[in-house]
C-alpha cells in the first residue's frame, strides 16, 4: 500500500497504517463515541466543538497537519463534558493530579492504577 | 509531568510516568468511569472494533458487489444507506451515506473541510492526512494539484467533483472497475479496492498489481 501511495509533500501520510498512533488517542475516540451514544450530546454538537477547537488551535498557530488532531478531539471532549456538566475543570485537574501521583508510585513497567489515597491532598 | 518531587526526574527513574495527553485522558476516562457515564470494557470493544475489524474493507466489499451486480449498483446509487446496511455494515457515523460513482467523464474526491467527517462503518477510522488542514483546505481549491500529489493524474476532461462532508452526510466514493479484471469474483475484486480509492485520491489496484 505505501508504495501505492507516494509522500505527499506537507501532509503527513500514512498509507493503511495504525489510525492511534498512541493508545490516548483510541480512548479518547471511544469516548466520544460512547457518550454520544449515551445521549450526553448531539453528533452535529460534537461536529461543532471539535471543528471550534481546530479553529481556535489554528488561530493560535497550530499548522494542524493531522498530527495534533487528538489534541483538538480531547479539548473538544474535555470542554463539551464539562458544559454537559457531566465533570467539570477543577474535577479534571483533581484526577489529573492524581493519576501523576499513581504513576509516580508505579514501579517501572507495572500497569498503573488510581488508588483512593491518589485523591486525597 | 508537573507535581512531582525534583528527585524523580533523575536519569534513573525506576517508576513509570505518564505523557501530560494521557494523564488527561486517563483523569476524565476515570471521572466518566466512576459517574456511570462510560464503561472501561466497552470502549475497549469499540476501540477493537475500529482499529482491526472494521477498516476499509466493508467498504471494499461493498464496491465490489456494485461492481458485479446491476441492481445493487443502482440501489446504492439512489440509496446507499439502505444497500450498505442490506449487507451487515450499520454503526456509528454511517447513517446517511451517498455513494458517488467515478466515470470517465467525472471523478469523485470527498473531504471534509469543517473537521474530518468520515464514513467509519465502511472505512474505518479515518487516515492522518485526511483529518490535515493541507487536505481539507487544499482539496477544495486545487484538486488537480492533490491528486497528482497521490501520483493520480487524470485527463483533462475529466470532470473533478470534489464532496464536502458534514455531521449528516457521508459519502463513499465507488472507484472504476480496473481493466481486466472481468474474470474476478466478488471476493477478489474487493481486494483491488484501497481505503483511498473510496475516498477519491486514488484508483482501484489492477489486477497483479502490488499491494
Amino acid at each position: 500500500m505505501s508504495t501505492f501511495v507516494p509522500p505527499l509533500p506537507g501532509l503527513p501520510l500514512s498509507a493503511d497504517g495504525p489510525v492511534f498512533r498512541e493508545p490516548w488517542e483510541a480512548h479518547a475516540f471511544a469516548m466520544a463515541l460512547a457518550l454520544h451514544e449515551r445521549g450526553l450530546f448531539t453528533w452535529t454538537e460534537w461536529a461543532t466543538a471539535l471543528a471550534a477547537e481546530i479553529s481556535s488551535a489554528q488561530r493560535a498557530g497550530d499548522a494542524d497537519r493531522g498530527d495534533t488532531y487528538y489534541h483538538h478531539w480531547l479539548a473538544a471532549l474535555e470542554r463539551l463534558v464539562a458544559a454537559k456538566g457531566a465533570s467539570t475543570p477543577r474535577e479534571l485537574e483533581r484526577y489529573r493530579r492524581a493519576w501523576d501521583r499513581a504513576a509516580a508510585r508505579a514501579p517501572h513497567g507495572q500497569p498503573i492504577t488510581l488508588a483512593p489515597h491518589d485523591l486525597e491532598a | 509531568m508537573s507535581g512531582h518531587d525534583p528527585h524523580d526526574h533523575d536519569d534513573h527513574d525506576d517508576h513509570s510516568e505518564l505523557g501530560d495527553m494521557d494523564v488527561r485522558v486517563r483523569a476524565l476516562e476515570s471521572i466518566l468511569a466512576a459517574k456511570g457515564y462510560v464503561d472501561p470494557a466497552a470502549l475497549d470493544v469499540l476501540i477493537d472494533t475500529y482499529q482491526t475489524r472494521v477498516g476499509p474493507r466493508n467498504g471494499a466489499r461493498v464496491v465490489a458487489r456494485a461492481w458485479t451486480d446491476p441492481d445493487f449498483r443502482a440501489w446504492l446509487l439512489e440509496d446507499a444507506t439502505a444497500a450498505i446496511t442490506s449487507l451487515g455494515f450499520v454503526g456509528r457515523q454511517g447513517e446517511h451515506m451517498v455513494a458517488v460513482e467515478n466515470t470517465a467523464a467525472r471523478h469523485n474526491i470527498v473531504v471534509c473541510t469543517l473537521c474530518s467527517c468520515y464514513p467509519w462503518p465502511v472505512l474505518g477510522l479515518p487516515p492522518v492526512w485526511y483529518k490535515s488542514a493541507p487536505y481539507r483546505a487544499r482539496v477544495v481549491r486545487d484538486p488537480r494539484g492533490v491528486l497528482a500529489e497521490f501520483g493520480l493524474s487524470l485527463p483533462a476532461t475529466t470532470e473533478i467533483r470534489v464532496w464536502d462532508s458534514t455531521a449528516e452526510v457521508r459519502y463513499l466514493v465507488i472507484p472504476r472497475r480496473p481493466p481486466g479484471s472481468a474474470a474476478l469474483g466478488a471476493e477478489a475484486l474487493a481486494e483491488l479496492v484501497t481505503r483511498d480509492s473510496m475516498i477519491g485520491t486514488g484508483l482501484a489496484r489492477a489486477p497483479g498489481a502490488p499491494t
